[in-house]
């Protein structure tokens, strides 16, 4: 077991050393650097050639992506062009705050749709499964951004419950219940479309479980229902949802970039996107590893946890 | 056992609804709190480029000079006064003598030149806290010198009018030394200077906070503390305002001024800047050879409806190159084109251009640039009706510099483009003379040449004396709005939005935000 993990940790350096390659390919293929973007419009090729010399860009590509790489085995991931500040410090503090998001949205989001998809399979064809089914398609269809401002405009701006925007207060914030404000919002708004495919899959996965065999007999010798549908039934259906809520917390991750962006969470989704913007290629580099890194680890657990609960599984 | 979801629910349900009735804190009496479109890259203002960081620097600190209130005139600020050689290379400013940085140390002349030699001298030990973008601005510098403790003698390699205004320019903003020799590198955030408002912190992408400098030379600011947020969606930073969470937002999008100007809860504020967006034409080859073609360009293009209906009435329209905030070089004779696709059907009919081809330049958005791709089409749509088959190609804006600086020529007809600057002669010197053509470091991406201009601009450069610079600016905007080497469209509002208990607050027309005044009862 502590050989299959090992294996599997190793086995990720390489995917991320080609991942660094291909960010760092791409970023030089799309047109622009760091240089032209901070300068603007005051870009002339003289002013360009100075900056570019200062920033050490003037290298050829494959000694930039070198020293790069050489500092990071030694822990320097260097020091963002348009922050002018250590990356590693920017993309931890940065993550921690995607982590919050994002681990709240996917809590959120399995209970939402566990218990969406096991009332609706036990109640199927009833109007409880039809209401559900119903919301279902509608939190699939809705962009989150844009379910994201309407809960803005009510929440915040007409109501006035929650902070629009922002992880703590100004003043005087910082702590559990402040966050806890601040984090409601755009925690929902992220947790709604994966709440949907996971009460979708739970529903056909339990109505699945439901119609075997060893159902029929424990509700013939006299099980209640409630036990029935928990002890036996949902156990078994658990076994095939855990990869796919594996995978929506990598899409969580991937959607919290809207979100981050919509309520000023101060995430690395957000910072993502400007890095790429001003061709912060040192922060982008960052970001990516931390992010594949940590989508790479999700897998691991999520394969873990369903050889644990389904030792047939091979891990 | 039995109930446990729903004792659980029963928990739940009142503790969530709990957690809202703990209304959030308003903004607290006194300290002003600023919505900003960014991050902010650095508080280092020898390194900072864009206006969004332009806002918190200049409230940080202070300049030899600065822009008298409402104006783009230079006026003492650290200097009190200072002399300008008949040659026009030597200028020698009296320091005040009264005043310390936030953190304890000296301002005197020495510390002038310390700033100064760390921005453009690669051998100080300093420069390494670079690199500073616009350290140009002060290129003509050939050498700074405490020629006393309060004086100091900055010697320019040739005339150099724009000088004074430069020095006025957030690059000339003077930090303290103490600090850059203490934090180096990380100077930029731990700033220090002469401002109404010392640095307190900086919590990336929450905040930075600066509270009142008591004993600030000019006089201490009525706000204790002012606090910058940086809200990068336009949206949320409206809902921000109208939630109540920030007192003072800039750059309103346009769909959102006139709700704010409704609600007497709120007060809207405007003022033309430096600022011109246009259209920059090819002339070295296709039809914009022909100034005939430029000129119906000019005609065929409906300004007035771009500035009221696409931008909303955030922008005038633009007669020529020169922005009328410069009050003093602005030449008031010139009127706009006036939007006559007529007598441009007549001029394309003349130049045998009739149904041209042309390629159009567009952005996806970059500084200054306003509502780049809306404008795009209504431009595009304004010549299809004059006979010309425009066709458009849209580009990010790194991209979009990328293709335009490097010059037009093999790829298109026409290009759009904004300039903010600080002094007249910035952009035309930049953009409209034969020897700024893009191979030679200049922005003249149209390679437009006219010796008249060429000469008249050297001229306005090297005099020292404001009334004749301006009466050799004026010739050039005749000239240029005759030559028509751009498609001249709109000067830019800058807009803001303050809650209504707001005092004291106006935008400058140099789009700085300056604070000192601004009172919050």
């Amino acid at each position: 077991m502590y050989r299959y993990i090992l294996r599997r940790l190793l086995l990720t350096i390489p995917v991320l050393l080609g991942l660094t390659v291909i960010v760092f390919l791409i970023m030089s293929l799309i047109p622009g650097d760091p240089a032209l973007a901070i300068l603007g419009s005051y870009a002339t090729p003289e002013n360009l050639a100075r900056l570019r010399a200062e920033l050490g860009l003037d290298l050829p590509l494959p000694q930039q992506y070198l020293v790069w790489l050489g500092n990071i085995l030694q822990g320097d991931f260097g020091r963002s062009y348009t922050l002018n500040r250590p990356v590693l410090d920017e993309v931890l503090e940065r993550f921690s705050a995607t982590l919050i998001l994002a681990g709240t949205s996917l809590a959120i989001c399995v209970v939402l749709g566990v218990v969406a998809g096991i009332v609706s399979a036990v109640r199927q064809y009833g109007w409880a499964d039809r209401i559900i089914t119903l919301l279902v398609l509608i939190g699939i269809s809705v962009p989150a951004f844009w379910l994201g401002m309407l809960m803005i405009l009510l929440f915040a701006v007409e109501l006035r419950w929650f902070p629009v925007s922002g992880m703590y207060a100004i003043y005087g914030g910082g702590d559990l219940p402040d966050l806890l404000r601040h984090l409601i919002l755009p925690a929902t708004a992220l947790a709604v479309v994966a709440a949907g495919v996971i009460a979708r899959l739970t529903r056909s996965n339990m109505l699945e479980v439901l119609r075997q065999d060893y159902i029929r007999t424990a509700r013939a010798k006299g099980l209640d229902e409630r036990r029935v549908v928990f002890g036996h039934a949902f156990k078994v259906a658990l076994v095939n949802l855990i990869p796919v809520i594996g995978v929506q917390a990598g899409f969580v991750i991937g959607g919290a970039v809207y979100i981050e962006t919509v309520f000023q969470w101060p995430g690395i989704g957000r910072m993502l996107v400007n890095a790429i913007s001003t061709r912060d290629i040192l922060l982008v580099q960052g970001g990516v590893l931390v992010v594949a890194a940590s989508y790479v680890l999700f897998n691991l657990c999520a394969d873990l946890l369903q050889h644990w609960l389904d030792p047939r599984i091979k891990a | 056992m039995k109930c446990s979801i729903r004792h659980v629910g029963a928990w739940l349900v009142p503790a969530l609804l709990a957690l809202p009735l703990q209304a959030h804190a308003q903004t607290p009496p006194n300290v002003l709190v600023v919505g900003q479109i960014a991050e902010p890259k650095s508080l280092d203002p020898a390194q900072v480029t864009a206006v969004n960081d332009f806002r918190i620097v200049m409230n940080l600190y202070d300049g030899l000079v600065r822009y008298r209130d409402g104006t783009l005139d230079v006026e003492p600020a650290l200097a009190t006064e200072w002399d300008i050689s008949d040659d026009g290379t030597v200028y020698t400013f009296t320091l005040r003598d009264d005043v310390t940085f936030h953190d304890g140390s000296t301002f005197d002349a020495e510390a002038v030149v310390f700033n100064f030699e760390r921005m453009l001298d690669e051998e100080h030990p300093y420069h390494d806290t670079g690199p500073f973008p616009l350290a140009f601005f002060f290129s003509a510098v050939d050498d700074v010198e405490a020629t006393g403790e309060y004086e100091v003698q900055f010697t320019l390699n040739e005339p150099y009018a724009p000088f004074l205004s430069n020095l006025a320019y957030p690059t000339g903003l003077i930090v303290s030394p103490a600090a850059v020799q203490e934090h180096g590198d990380e100077f930029g955030r731990h700033p220090s200077g002469t401002g109404p408002f010392k640095f307190e912190e900086w919590i990336s992408n929450s905040r930075v906070v600066a509270s009142r400098n008591d004993d600030y030379w000019d006089g201490p600011p009525p706000l204790e503390a002012v606090v910058f947020r940086p809200i990068t969606d336009a949206n949320t930073r409206v809902a921000e305002m109208l939630a109540g969470g920030i007192d003072l937002m800039v750059e309103v999008p346009p769909d959102n001024v006139a709700m704010f100007a409704e609600d007497p809860m709120f007060e809207v504020y405007e003022q033309a800047g430096p600022h011109l967006w246009f259209l920059i034409l090819n002339l070295r080859e296709g039809p914009f050879a022909d100034k005939r073609m430029r000129q119906a360009i000019n005609y065929a293009i409906d300004k007035r409806t771009l500035v009221e209906d696409v931008l909303q009435g955030t922008a005038e329209v633009a007669a020529g190159p020169t922005p009328p905030a410069f009050s003093w070089a602005h030449n008031e004779q010139l009127e706009p084109y006036p939007y006559n696709p007529e007598r441009a059907r007549e001029l394309i009919n003349e130049a045998g251009f009739e149904g041209a081809e042309l390629m159009f330049y567009v952005t996806e958005g970059g500084s200054g640039m306003l509502d780049p791709i809306p404008m795009g089409t209504a431009i595009q749509a304004d010549l299809n009706a004059v006979g010309l088959n425009v066709e458009i190609e849209t580009y990010e804006w790194n991209t979009f510099l990328g293709e335009v600086n490097p010059g037009l020529e093999g790829k298109a007809d026409m290009a759009q483009m904004a300039w903010m600057t600080n002094d007249p002669d910035t952009l035309p010197f930049l953009a409209l003379r034969t020897d700024a053509m893009p191979d030679q470091g200049g922005f003249n991406s149209g390679y437009y040449s006219n010796p008249e201009v060429d000469k008249l601009l050297e001229q306005a450069r090297r005099s020292t004396d404001q009334d004749e610079r301006a009466a050799l600016y004026k010739e050039m905007q005749t000239i240029v709005h005759e030559d028509a080497p751009w498609a001249f469209i709109a000067n830019w509002k800058q807009n803001a939005v303050a809650t209504a208990n707001i005092e004291s607050f106006r935008l400058q027309p140099s789009f700085f935000l300056l604070l000192h005044d601004v009172a919050k009862p």
